[in-house]
């Protein structure tokens, strides 16, 4: 699989997760896409941090867009019929009070005892954590949707995550180009594998305690 | 009595020195006639209070690119390279706060309370130096709230006595800094009389908002 059709894999199978009406923030970057794979029959309200529920694409005519409207990246965006606004004391109660069904963020490192570390990298990187924070302990359930390895071809999956966390054993499902795992107790329980993947290759690319459940299903999108 | 006034007489209240919260979230919902103005004032070692850096030509990243200001504190400053710039080079000091955490201690300097415990930041280097309480069983940080001299508000529509009206997504922080600032100025895009916005549309009441500025300068 190319990159393309490795991320397509991961945000198909991370749409499947909602159930109808789920309120859903999605991070910036891969997390996005997993709102254009929504299965039909399921409606799920988009929640935007900066200030509003019912985020919907940008018009796709320039004359139409509305440049109070932006997402969390500052991006253009629309908003459903029945979509609300709300000032930002709201909008993090809303997700720190666990209104939120379901997060999605792309990250660094994740480790087996589900704490993450995507917000900074000293001396490099040092962004600020936006409200990936808030959400991470804040929203019912955290789903990271990520690449396996980094581009060095780097274990993202670790026993215990070596950058500075964002947020300690708040990640519940972790979705890779190479399968679904579950964070448990004893560590990351694979419960698919994507199509071409072997057991040992997903062994050789996971640092953490990998646990292979005994009905393991190929990861579909 | 009106709280309509020039922007030159509203923009003579801001000092060097002072700490400044200004609304907006990527620049959508800050009042750029302000940031504009101060460019022009020159007013410097600012504090700035706001969600994030703005970008090079937008938002608080005005300021930050001539050097107004001496200390930001935000939530996130990524799509301003000139922070990271400045920050290296030691001109520029920065706070970085989980929004959440960064509204509701602002939200706290304006209502009266000594602070706040969130779960927010836990177990991370956010909680350096911070007291924690365990409520129910659950670790919280000891958050405290944010004041400022004066808070910079973009709303959409206001009358004359104050009362304001935000629109989408530009609301963010303009509320909870509207109550937060011992001087607070609002650029709106419309001016109406008292009795035009219904009583039960008011997003921020009039009390908290001390002058009213247009971008087409109503004296």
């Amino acid at each position: 699989m190319d990159a393309k059709a490795r991320r397509e894999l991961i945000v198909k199978r991370i749409a499947r997760e909602f159930k109808d009406g789920d309120v859903v923030n999605l991070g910036i970057g891969m997390p996005t896409q997993v709102a254009n794979h929504v299965p039909a029959g399921v409606t799920v309200l988009l929640q935007s941090e900066n200030g509003f529920i019912g985020l919907a694409p940008a018009p796709p005519d320039p004359a139409l867009l509305d440049s109070d409207l932006v997402n969390a990246g500052g991006q253009p965006v629309g908003i459903v019929p029945g979509g609300c606004c709300f000032d930002s004391c709201t909008s993090f109660g809303i997700i720190r009070g666990g209104h939120v069904d379901f997060t999605v963020l792309g990250t660094l490192e994740v480790d087996q005892y589900g704490s993450i570390a995507n917000w900074m990298v000293p001396g490099k990187m040092v962004p600020g954590m936006g409200g990936a924070m808030d959400l991470l302990v804040g929203a019912r359930k955290v789903i990271v949707a990520t690449d396996h390895v980094t581009k060095e071809g780097a274990p993202k999956l670790l026993e215990r995550c070596r950058l500075p966390l964002t947020a300690v054993n708040a990640v519940d499902i972790v979705v890779t180009d190479m399968g679904y795992f579950e964070i448990t107790a004893e560590g990351f329980l694979m419960k698919e594998i994507a199509p071409g993947v072997t057991i040992a290759e997903v062994k050789a690319a996971t640092a953490g305690n990998l646990i292979i459940t005994p009905e393991l299903t190929v990861m579909t999108a | 009595m009106s709280k309509v006034t020039s922007l030159e007489h509203a923009m003579s209240r801001i000092k060097d020195a002072m700490t400044v919260m200004v609304g907006g979230f990527m620049a959508c919902g800050t009042p750029e006639l302000f940031m504009d103005a101060l460019v022009e004032k020159g007013v410097k070692d600012l504090t700035i209070i706001c969600n994030d850096g703005g970008t090079p030509t937008t938002g608080v990243g005005k300021l930050i690119g001539r050097g107004q200001v001496r200390r930001l504190v935000a939530s996130h400053v990524g799509l301003n390279p000139e922070v990271g710039r400045r920050m290296n080079e030691k001109s520029l000091e920065v706070d970085l706060i989980p929004q959440g955490t960064l509204a509701e201690r602002i939200r706290c300097g304006g209502a009266g309370i000594g602070g706040f415990l969130t779960p927010t930041g836990f177990g991370t280097i956010v909680q350096d130096g911070k007291q924690v309480v365990e409520v129910g069983g659950t670790p919280y940080l000891l958050e405290l709230p944010l004041h400022a001299d004066v808070a910079l508000l973009l709303a959409h529509r206001a009358d004359t006595m104050g009362n304001l009206i935000y629109r989408r997504a530009t609301r963010n922080f303009n509320p909870p800094m509207a109550t937060a600032a011992d001087l607070v100025i609002a650029q709106v895009r419309e001016v109406v009389e008292p009795g035009e916005i219904d009583p039960d549309s008011v997003h921020t009441p009039g009390i908290f908002v001390d002058f009213i500025v247009t971008a087409k300068e109503v004296p």
